[in-house]
């Protein structure tokens, strides 16, 4: 059953700056209780005030904190629409139609381990994930991946929440290279992996999980227009056809995908 | 509260607001998000015969105030919307209408004739003006002979209102327009999106997966304008304008330009509930200048 979909007018309650590329905004809805959401799912954010930009930005649903009525946006800073995001300020009115798409399956018991990676912003939804799995008493493990140290996000919060394991490509934090060459997942065998991050390191990902016969899903990013499957624009070859991710997605078992 | 009520041929619309082919779904993917029956009309995604995969993503740019997309129809034909779709859509509170395309008069004039056995859709919208298709659709909208072969076709096979959305990729609008009011046309719907293209200049190539694609939004809303100006003094039909509408005043701009009714389109994706607040709009400002009906703004533009 699909969660109903609201258009909200969020006010931003704080707003941090991570690093020069990314700021985190955290925003609550003043008129009423957030609506249920699901890890994995995301909003469409109006971009106001912007002279480059129309449309809205797909944005995933970084952290949801219902005690105190907040959602959190992870925004890398990237084009003028994310530029024009990042610059709202605290008190500043948010529009946000949400929540959108299909979010991660999750775990049902604990004895199952559930690896979580993620790499660079895409870090993102598995926030909430492991917060969820968290409360549900499933401890998560998270490998995260970044270019450098000052790019790998929050980690304060991943570590609140489950086991975090880093790679950096300049080896700046924890293992060298990227999240597949990681040593966990030769120590450790897990039974299922959810990834969001670039794209090639998503299908090295699913690559190594198709190998070693471990249920995969991924989370794509097409670019969107609408964000509820009437433009057709976000399609993603599967093995069904052309399908939208923002309401077919964006979340995929890799075995939907026709990646090789 | 001033009547909104508008004809196209021999349709009512309960208020001159419709939403865009392509741009609104079936109308049910709205529904959490704006009240369907505030809406005067709902043109659905453009439906062919046969069912169609569409183009290769990318299919869409975001362009300064609008947008380049390239969908090329992605649709499951004609059959699967009479079966699965129509049942579902068919108590919608508004018009569903139904947009039509095809890559021959004969193919145009079955898909046509399937709808006009739906008895909860009173009218088609057919669209000979689609840039994004290479076996049809704009090929016939960009001359009179083109336009008219289709209208004539399907004019044989449909027998309810019948509205025919003109390419602007012409050089002379005006008499596309002539020519499928002459085979039987009940409306035309002007206009379409504008040909156009993006390029990536670190990757030196076109941003789009064939290259072109149909621009829309609030960019193309002047040219738009023109040519419905144009069209509604030479045609004796009702016309439909679109292209860029995104508030009440643009809605009433297109109305004094000669419009019976309007489309929104690309709008809905920035503001889901775009249509009802239009809608309302246009109610507010003809209470405001005491005007009693939109009818009575209709074409009065100078």
């Amino acid at each position: 059953m699909a969660l109903k979909k609201h258009i909200i007018d969020l006010k931003v309650v704080a707003k941090e700056v991570l690093g020069n590329r990314f700021v985190l905004l955290k925003c609550t809805d003043p008129m009423a209780s957030l609506p249920p959401m699901m890890p994995g799912q995301f909003a469409q954010l109006r971009v106001d005030g912007s002279k480059e930009t129309y449309l809205r930005r797909p944005i995933s649903i970084n952290y949801v904190d219902m005690t105190k009525n907040e959602i959190w946006f992870l925004v890398q800073l990237v084009g003028p629409g994310s530029r024009a995001l990042g610059r709202l300020q605290q008190g500043d009115l948010l529009n946000a139609l949400l929540p959108l798409g299909n979010g991660f399956s999750m775990p049902v018991s604990s004895d199952k381990k559930h690896l979580l990676v993620g790499g660079g912003v895409g870090t993102a939804p598995l926030l909430y994930m492991g917060a969820q799995m968290s409360m549900m008493g499933i401890k998560p493990t998270f490998l995260l991946g970044a270019r450098t140290a000052d790019m790998l996000l929050q980690l304060e919060d991943f570590e609140r929440v489950g086991d975090v394991y880093v790679t950096t490509e300049d080896g700046s934090m924890g293992e060298k290279g990227f999240v597949t060459q990681h040593s966990i997942l030769f120590k450790q065998r897990f039974d299922r992996i959810s990834v969001c991050g670039p794209s090639p390191m998503m299908k090295a990902v699913a690559r190594f999980a198709r190998q070693n016969s471990v249920p995969c899903e991924v989370s794509l990013e097409n670019m969107m227009a609408c964000g509820l499957g009437a433009c057709l624009c976000c399609v993603e070859k599967t093995v069904r056809g052309n399908v939208c991710v923002c309401t077919e997605g964006p979340v995929f078992d890799v075995n939907e995908l026709t990646w090789e | 509260m001033a009547n909104l009520n508008t004809n196209i041929g021999s349709l009512q619309l309960k208020n001159p607001v419709m939403t865009a082919s392509g741009t609104f779904g079936y109308g049910i993917e709205f529904e959490d998000v704006v009240d369907l029956s505030a809406i005067g009309g709902i043109i659905v995604k453009g439906t062919t015969f046969q069912p169609r995969q569409g183009n290769d993503y990318p299919r869409m740019v975001e362009t300064p105030s609008g947008m380049l997309n390239c969908v090329g129809l992605q649709n499951k034909g004609v059959q699967y919307f009479c079966e699965t779709i129509y049942p579902k859509i068919r108590n919608i509170d508004t018009e569903m209408i139904v947009n039509v395309s095809g890559s021959s008069p004969e193919d145009y004039a079955r898909c046509a004739s399937c709808i006009n056995d739906l008895e909860d859709i009173h009218a088609i919208e057919l669209n000979i003006s689609c840039p994004n298709v290479h076996d049809g659709g704009m090929a016939f909208g960009v001359t009179t002979e083109g336009a008219a072969s289709v209208v004539r076709a399907v004019r044989k096979a449909y027998n309810k209102t019948l509205i025919v959305k003109l390419s602007p990729n012409v050089t002379d609008i005006v008499s596309i327009a002539k020519a499928v009011e002459t085979e039987g046309a009940d409306s035309v719907s002007l206009i379409n999106t504008l040909m156009g293209t993006a390029i990536d200049i670190e990757k030196r190539r076109r941003m789009l997966s064939i290259g072109t694609g149909g621009l829309s939004g609030p960019c193309v809303k002047p040219v738009a304008l023109r040519m419905v100006y144009q069209v509604a003094k030479a045609v004796s039909i009702p016309v439909i304008g679109l292209g860029g509408i995104s508030s009440a005043t643009d809605a009433i701009e297109f109305i004094m330009a000669g419009a019976s009714a309007i489309e929104i389109g690309t709008a809905n994706f920035v503001d889901p509930s775009i249509t009802a607040k239009v809608a309302q709009g246009i109610n507010e400002w003809l209470d405001a200048h005491n005007i009693a009906s939109v009818r009575d703004i209709i074409g009065v533009a100078e």
